[in-house]
């Protein structure tokens, strides 16, 4: 098997770790701070190309395949997680559906804008009585002449309140449900009865904005429908199982930055007349954490690359989600440890990384969800 | 307009340095960089290019893997690239001038930029050299450059302060921080680099021969700064430990 990248992702992989360190990273405390990502950077971020990461080629983007994407979304993974969120849920759920799902027309209406960045896109699938439960959904739409009518709420959405377009699930025909009854559709900011409501106040990701999304007699034109109609179920499932593999690539590369850090710090930091990392209590975490990275990257790109085969990852890509969550989350905590008090305290970073982190055991999916996806599907494959 | 950027590739200076058995310094495990006052002079390039028009060539000299930073010239937006293949010849200043001076000649120029000096050996030579070889002006670590038809006006830092200069091209400029702020390549820029030309020549392709680029100074050896010695603990009460501190920068450290 061959594990060496081109010329290319190298350079590409190098880009992107150089700004992520010289530009975004010294900027973490004033985005946690002023819960505000400097225009700076997202600008720098459009330059380089990077919301067009998941588009094709012919629309502006940069047509990478699913293990190059990884390749580039571990080397962001590494910057502040409000600043990764902010350009993920745009390249991943926030555009997907259009990719995958759009007809022509609509691609060529909103896939340019969304590759540069000048756009910027969002995924509202989550209502407050339907998180998990994405079968119970009650936001409707009716077509009225050549115009479908949304009314209903949308919660906890990222990048809602600077997004510009918006792909929503809603219910098409109540008597069908989740079975052929949702319908999935892209919705402009600027359509009459549509508003942005509270703006959640979070645990972490500082700098990232999720908020409610409020329908009220929205009007849609009729042509703006995603897919199929009454097929927004499985639409949705689609778009969230991509952002799977992708959300696992930015866990490696957390991951890879809270290794280095605590291993940096062990070495530095001198109690009982030695450095830390001459203790094995901190040599074990150390060990640990490092073994839980690679592993999780391990299962990352052999997922990414099934993908790219077109292989089934019906089970695989909750995996990755389920596996590298858990391994940032112990990761994390032990990094935390290894830097004792320090670990607790707003002037390094690892404080902030363990709130941010704790969000992806949660979004897109919760892991009991995908524990349960990937025992179905195994039950299923392995029926006696 | 034909502007012709000098670039060498250097180690990062994040890369921890060491010495190998003959006391050379060890190409393992060490990574390698556009030197970033090069940065400067190609992001100049590349301004002037798009103000106007023109071509931007970066040249180099030295072995293959010198590639890696030429493409990161081209991915910034350069248009093409020369390498001269230095074939392991141990190059001095005096030698990389000349391979340099006879690369670009064939190129053919109207400004050339270069970074002032490269963060590895910091000799500051080579740019001075090559205008010396091509017998146009050098102008030094330039702050700010405009062409304007076949004439140029620098800003350049001189002691104190700095200095408005005028020249007439082609010319030589070498960049000093504060130039500008070279961007990052796209990654579209990325992959359009890997279509741009990597034009590889040997020295014999430039008409030269290793007579001819034996380097006139030679390295004897290399030693690492000294290791910082561990700090010292003046124990007792304040006053006296401060006495006892005076005392040691004054007749140990010889400081005071
Ligand atoms: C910061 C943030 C950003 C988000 N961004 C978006 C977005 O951009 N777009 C969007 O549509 N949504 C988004 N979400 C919503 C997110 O996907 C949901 O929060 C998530 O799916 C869980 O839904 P819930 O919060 O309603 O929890 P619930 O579904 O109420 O779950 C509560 C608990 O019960 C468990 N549980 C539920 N059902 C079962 C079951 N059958 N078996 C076992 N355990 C179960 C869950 O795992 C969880 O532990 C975001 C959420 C957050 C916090």
């Amino acid at each position: 098997m061959d594990f060496s990248l081109s010329d290319e992702m190298r350079d590409m992989k190098r880009t992107i770790r150089d700004f992520v360190d010289n530009e975004v990273e010294p900027c973490a405390m004033q985005i946690e701070e002023e819960d505000h990502i400097p225009q700076h950077l997202i600008d720098q971020a459009k330059e380089m190309g990077l919301f067009g990461m998941s588009i094709p080629e012919q629309y502006g983007g940069l047509g990478l395949n699913m293990v190059e994407k990884c390749l580039l979304l571990e080397e962001l993974g590494r910057a502040n997680m409000s600043f990764t969120t902010y350009i993920g849920a745009h390249t991943g759920i926030g555009t997907t559906g259009i990719v995958e799902l759009a007809n022509e027309e609509l691609k060529q209406k909103y896939l340019p804008g969304l590759a540069s960045g000048e756009k910027l896109g969002a995924f509202a699938l989550t209502e407050p009585d339907s998180g998990s439960d994405a079968t119970n959904m009650k936001t409707s739409a009716v077509l009225k002449g050549d115009k479908w009518i949304l009314n209903g709420m949308k919660h906890f959405i990222t990048n809602a309140p600077e997004a510009e377009v918006f792909t929503v699930i809603a219910v098409t025909d109540k008597e069908k449900g989740a079975r052929g009854g949702f319908t999935a559709f892209v919705v402009e900011k600027d359509s009459p009865g549509f508003s942005i409501g509270t703006i959640e106040r979070k645990m972490g990701l500082r700098g990232s904005h999720t908020s409610e999304v409020i329908f009220e007699d929205c009007e849609v034109p009729k042509e703006n429908v995603l897919g199929i109609e009454g097929k927004g179920y499985s639409s949705a499932l689609r778009i969230l199982s991509k952002g799977r593999v992708a959300l696992g690539a930015r866990c490696v590369g957390a991951c890879d930055k809270l290794v280095e850090l605590s291993a940096k710090y062990a070495q530095q930091r001198v109690q009982f007349g030695q450095p830390i990392a001459s203790f094995q209590a901190i040599q074990w975490m150390l060990a640990e954490m490092a073994t839980d990275t690679e592993a999780a990257r391990a299962l990352t790109y052999r997922v990414a690359w099934m993908v790219d085969q077109g292989l089934p990852v019906l089970k695989e890509g909750p995996m990755v989600k389920l596996f590298a969550s858990e391994a940032l989350g112990r990761v994390v905590d032990k990094a935390v440890q290894v830097h004792g008090g320090m670990g607790y305290m707003k002037e390094f970073p690892v404080e902030r990384f363990y709130r941010d982190a704790r969000l992806t055991r949660i979004y897109e999916g919760t892991n009991e969800i995908q524990r349960m996806v990937i025992a179905a599907r195994l039950l299923k494959e392995l029926q006696i | 307009m034909k502007y012709v950027v000098l670039l060498k590739q250097v180690y990062d200076t994040e890369t921890k340095i060491t010495l190998d058995a003959n006391g050379t310094i060890s190409n393992s495990g060490i990574t390698l960089i556009m030197n970033p006052y090069d940065e400067y002079a190609v992001e100049e390039a590349l301004r002037l290019k798009e103000k106007g028009e023109g071509e931007v060539t970066v040249v180099s000299a030295g072995g293959q893997q010198v590639q890696d930073a030429l493409r990161q010239a081209l991915a910034m937006g350069a248009d093409k690239a020369v390498l001269v293949d230095s074939e392991g010849a141990d190059l001095d200043e005096y030698a990389t001038a000349i391979i340099l001076a006879k690369a670009i000649e064939n190129i053919g120029f109207d400004v050339i930029l270069g970074g002032f000096r490269a963060i590895d050996d910091g000799s500051a030579q080579v740019a001075g050299r090559v205008a010396e070889i091509l017998k146009v002006p050098v102008v030094n670590v330039i702050t700010k450059l405009e062409v304007e038809g076949s004439q140029a006006t620098a800003t350049r830092e001189i002691e104190g302060g700095s200095e408005v200069v005028e020249v007439s091209l082609p010319a030589v400029f070498t960049a000093q921080k504060g130039l500008n702020e070279p961007r990052y390549p796209s990654m579209k820029g990325i992959m359009k680099a890997k279509k741009k030309p990597m034009d590889k020549k040997t020295l014999a392709d430039l008409g030269l021969d290793n007579d001819q680029i034996a380097a006139r100074v030679k390295p004897i050896s290399f030693s690492l700064p000294e290791a910082r010695k561990a700090g010292r603990v003046i124990p007792g009460e304040p006053g006296q430990a401060a006495a006892e501190l005076a005392k040691l920068l004054r007749e140990e450290a010889k400081v005071i």
